[in-house]
């Protein structure tokens, strides 16, 4: 569990130097990502893959938003880092490789899903963004 | 000419259109090259194309090429993108560039310049430091895909040699596909190598984890979101990129594993 929090934040921050993040924003790219990670553990116990996906995408877009607001930067920076050990890649390349075995049926059991998964991060980062700009727009109204 | 303000925008569309096109085309073409979404570039551009006196510009992006125009009337300027990165230090840069244009605060020109600058930067960390980044990468996501630490280990140096294998072959030949399939069947004779030789125990636990800087999971995504937002040609063409490099990632792995 530990092991787990720890590799993920590692992860998360040295996977944002290959991106190119700039420096100070490493912390909190790893930190969003742990958080990710954590959240997607522990939802895929009680549901189903994608679904845990949904909602730690969800939770890491809120964070997002925050660090944006709070750092002054924007968003796509923390949201990257936040969903990469979230993102179908290891999914992908696993299909592929059952396609080269030709183990076609397992290969597409493999593709779908991560179709399936990429498709339920796109949505939560949009659902994400839309819950952020609501609640800008409520703050605004209340701060006039 | 009735008012001073409608004769300085004349004067301004008569000396710069091309200067602001350029500007818009510039910042697009920077975007694209390091990985923004589409509705991000888009979106960009004709921000920044209202902010310099051109409300009704329009664009149409996709992963290789930017057209743009100030208005309906006005012939389409297009602009060619032969590759693309990720780099979110671009991406950040462009867009405080463009909000800062659009409140007023830059001049067209220190724009350009700054464009330009930015441009020309070079990744921020040394290749080195994105080997070990890439390195630990790996060394992480074999134990969050419930590896032990004795496979973890392994991991360290191989996924190092894959990307920087990466980096290299993509020097030495321009294609990336090439470079990909190098990479990991590299990464996989390593990774068979090192089982064999009693220090790893799961190969397959060691491979998917040293392939994970390679892997295409964030152009997948950010595929969906494009054919999500309505960008259908980007979204199809990224998704298309995405499955060649897995499928260079798959075939140099898939090699490995038949061979022996």
């Amino acid at each position: 569990m530990i092991l787990q929090l720890i590799t993920s934040f590692i992860a998360a921050a040295s996977f944002c130097i290959l991106f190119n993040a700039p420096a100070r924003a490493l912390l909190q790219c790893g930190f969003a990502g742990m958080i990710g990670w954590m959240l997607y553990l522990q939802l895929d116990y009680e549901w189903d893959t994608v679904v845990a996906t949904f909602g730690a995408t969800l939770v890491v877009g809120v964070i997002s938003q925050f660090f944006a607001r709070s750092f002054k930067m924007p968003v796509i920076i923390f949201s990257v880092g936040g969903i990469i050990p979230l993102v179908p890649g290891g999914l992908a390349y696993d299909a592929m490789r059952r396609f080269v075995e030709n183990d076609n049926n397992h290969g597409i059991q493999l593709a779908v899903q991560a179709l399936l998964l990429s498709g339920a991060i796109a949505a939560g980062l949009v659902l994400s963004e839309v819950m952020g700009q609501m609640f800008l727009r409520r703050t605004r109204r209340s701060g006039i | 000419m009735d008012s001073p303000s409608t004769d300085n925008t004349s004067i301004n569309s008569n000396t710069s259109t091309h200067d602001i096109i350029d500007l818009c085309l510039l910042a697009g073409k920077i975007m694209l090259q390091s990985g923004a979404e589409t509705y991000r570039v888009e979106d960009t551009m004709s921000r920044m194309a209202a902010a310099l006196g051109f409300p009704g510009a329009h664009s149409y992006v996709t992963p290789t090429v930017i057209m743009f125009t100030t208005s309906r009337t006005e012939p389409v300027k297009l602009f060619r993108i032969a590759e693309r990165t990720t780099d979110l230090q671009k991406v950040s840069e462009v867009n405080d560039i463009s909000r800062r244009l659009s409140e007023r605060q830059l001049t067209a020109a220190e724009a350009r310049e700054r464009l330009g600058i930015v441009d020309d930067a070079a990744h921020a960390y040394p290749v080195w430091l994105q080997i070990a980044a890439a390195a630990l990468t790996g060394a992480c996501f074999t134990v969050m895909f419930k590896g032990s630490l004795w496979d973890a280990l392994p991991s360290l140096p191989i996924s190092g040699a894959g990307f920087a294998a990466v980096i290299y072959l993509h020097r030495l030949v321009q294609v990336r596909f090439f470079a990909e399939f190098i990479a990991s069947f590299i990464i996989g004779l390593l990774a068979f190598f090192s089982v064999k030789f009693g220090v790893g125990r799961e190969m397959d636990k060691i491979i998917i984890g040293c392939v994970m800087p390679l892997v295409p999971g964030l152009l997948i995504t950010n595929a969906v979101r494009d054919l999500m937002a309505g960008h259908l040609v980007s979204g199809l063409s990224k998704g298309a990129d995405a499955f060649l490099t897995a499928f260079a990632i798959g075939t140099g792995i898939g090699l490995v594993l038949s061979l022996f």
